[in-house]
Order: structure tokens, then C-alpha cells, then sequence
């Protein structure tokens, strides 16, 4: 079969993950509960893909460790959005540079 | 123009993930020209798609020679945590905002953009995710396209430099709120320790990141909102 019809099956399961919850709940969510677990939700989930996968995605594990912390450092002292990312990436060169 | 001015911030805030996009999706073409996928169709479902994991896995399945059954259930299964992202999305929509927004932008809810789209204070502005989508669904599509035509031209150190971009961003986007409120911290420190028991353990790490994403969101964010509920005052 040709790899269109797969990549258009594809397509269509994962644009109906993301647009029906945005078209069916037309509502605020009055419960409690839910309405705290979809508070905490975007958190554990950019919490839960960053550790321990930033120390598998460099070469070197402890370069991915050190860029970890840095982050946290930089986000913590208020630093922007572009301005964590360039520290991490900078902090992966330079280490992996000398590490290397 | 508000609609300008928003939409250019976020083309602001989506550079640094374009440049993400760019590095982890040259590699994602590296992985489609192994299994034979043209530049153009790895072009088209990378701009169709916008999923890294998603896209792994559907590429695989092609390379497997896999069913039209196969590829949509296992396409539910790695892209399910946009569900819950959705959803979180839906609390954060104007009631006055019009119709066709939720079907252009919901297109585009991959875990970065959805993590700027939260950061921002208030009712969401379809116009900053378009602004976003301007030149992450490029980066992403171009980078796949890239990636299929040249293999591994790009230097090994630049892709490993480049690929904590990405993390860099989610920690941009939980730590300044974690500062802030406790709970958020202790989720933080939860998942940390979740997610790094699930890579050590043997039998918990067979399970894919997808699904363990999928796993541990609802049980620490379950756990977090029994716990420690947040008051009708409380929300933004």
C-alpha cells in the first residue's frame, strides 16, 4: 500500500486526539478534582519527558546532567524561555567539547 | 493590530523551538530514509503530524510493512497524551472566541507548543499559536526533508548540542511556576523520580515513552489534585 494512505491514517487519529477535546468540552469544568488534576497535568507531563530523557539525548550522559541543572538554575533566576534553551544547548557544547 | 503583535510573539517564542524541531527532525529523517520514505512524504506527514515520538513509531510500522489498523492504534497510543493536553487547552478558550480556531490551532498541539501556550497568563490567542506554528511547522517539516536527503552530514556534537533545546524549553516552562507553589515543585520532583524509576527498572522500562508519559501524567497529577485540591480563587 502506498505510504500516503498510511501517513493520511496517521494524520487523521492525531488530529482527532487534539481537536475533540477542544471542540466537545464547550463548558468550564465545574469539579473540583478535575479541574486540579488539569491544573497539575501540564507540569508532570513537560516534568516526566524531561528527566531522565535529557541525559540520554547528549553523547555524553553527564554533559545532559549538567545542561539539566543549568536549566533549572537559569529558569529559577527568571531567565526567558530562548535564553534556558541557548544555556543548555551551550552548556552540551562546551562540556562535551572538553569531556570529549 | 492585537492579532499582529500576539502573533509575532509567538514567532518570538517559537524560534528556539524551530531550532529544536530542526535537530530532532533531522534525525527523525535519518530514521524515514532508512525505511525508504521519499523527502516529500516525510515532508508531508512531518507538516501533517507534528509528532516526534508519533512519527518515529509511524515510520517504523511503514518500514514493518505494518496494517492500516496497526499504524492507527499505535498512533492513539503514542500521540494520547495530547488528548489530556487538549483538554487542559479547552479550560484556557474564551467562550467568545470563533469556531474555526479550535479546528486550525488544535492542529498544532505538540508538547512544546503546548507548553508556551500555557505559560502565557489568561484566555489562550489563537494568534500567538499561529505565530508559533509559523515557524515551527517549517522547521519541523524542513528538518525531516533535510534529514532524508542528506543522512548524516550535520556533525555529531551540533545534534547532540542542539537536541537539549527542547528540554530546555519544558524546564523554562515548569520551573518558574514551581518556584512559585509548592505542590507544582513536589509534582516536579515526583515525576523526576517517577520517570527516572521507570528507565532503570528492566520490565517498567520496556514500556514506551509514550505510554509511560501517558502513565505517570495521570497518576501524579491524580494523586497532586486529591491531595492538595485548588480553590475557585485560586485559578488565573
Amino acid at each position: 500500500m502506498s505510504n500516503y494512505i498510511y501517513i493520511f491514517a496517521a494524520f487523521a487519529v492525531i488530529y482527532a486526539v487534539r481537536v475533540l477535546p477542544l471542540t466537545l468540552i464547550r463548558k468550564p469544568i465545574k469539579n473540583r478534582f478535575i479541574r486540579s488534576f488539569l491544573y497539575y497535568v501540564p507540569y508532570v507531563t513537560l516534568a516526566v519527558m524531561t528527566f531522565p530523557a535529557i541525559v540520554r539525548a547528549t553523547n555524553q550522559p553527564l554533559a545532559g546532567a549538567a545542561a539539566l541543572i543549568a536549566g533549572i538554575a537559569a529558569a529559577w533566576k527568571g531567565c526567558k524561555l530562548l535564553t534556558v534553551a541557548g544555556i543548555c544547548c551551550a552548556v552540551v557544547f562546551i562540556l562535551e567539547l572538553i569531556l570529549s | 493590530m492585537k492579532a499582529k503583535s500576539v502573533f509575532l510573539e509567538g514567532v518570538r517564542d517559537g524560534i528556539p523551538i524551530a531550532l529544536g524541531y530542526f535537530a530532532v527532525s533531522f534525525s527523525l529523517g535519518i530514521a524515514a530514509r532508512n525505511v525508504g520514505i521519499t523527502a516529500v512524504q516525510g515532508m508531508l506527514a512531518s507538516f501533517l503530524c507534528m509528532a516526534s515520538a508519533g512519527q518515529y513509531a509511524l515510520f517504523s510500522l511503514i518500514g514493518a510493512a505494518a496494517s492500516l489498523g496497526e499504524i492507527a492504534l499505535v498512533t492513539l497510543i503514542t500521540n494520547a497524551r495530547y488528548f489530556l493536553m487538549s483538554c487542559a487547552l479547552s479550560q484556557k478558550i474564551d467562550p467568545e472566541m470563533k469556531n474555526y480556531h479550535r479546528f486550525l490551532f488544535g492542529a498544532v498541539v505538540t508538547d512544546e507548543i503546548f507548553g508556551i501556550t500555557v505559560a502565557r497568563p489568561g484566555y489562550l490567542d489563537p494568534w500567538y499559536n499561529y505565530g508559533a506554528m509559523a515557524v515551527t511547522m517549517p522547521g519541523w517539516a524542513i528538518g525531516t526533508g533535510l534529514g532524508i536527503l542528506m543522512g548524516t552530514l550535520l556533525p555529531a556534537r551540533l545534534v547532540s548540542a542542539l537536541s537539549v533545546a527542547l528540554f530546555g524549553m519544558f524546564i523554562a516552562v515548569f520551573i518558574p511556576p514551581a518556584k512559585k507553589d509548592k505542590v507544582i515543585l513536589g509534582c516536579v520532583a515526583a515525576s523526576f523520580a517517577a520517570a527516572l524509576l521507570f528507565d532503570l527498572v528492566p520490565q517498567l522500562s520496556e514500556i514506551s515513552a509514550g505510554t509511560r508519559t501517558i502513565l505517570l501524567t495521570v497518576v501524579i497529577s491524580a494523586a497532586a489534585a486529591a491531595l492538595f485540591p485548588r480553590g475557585e480563587a485560586e485559578d488565573e
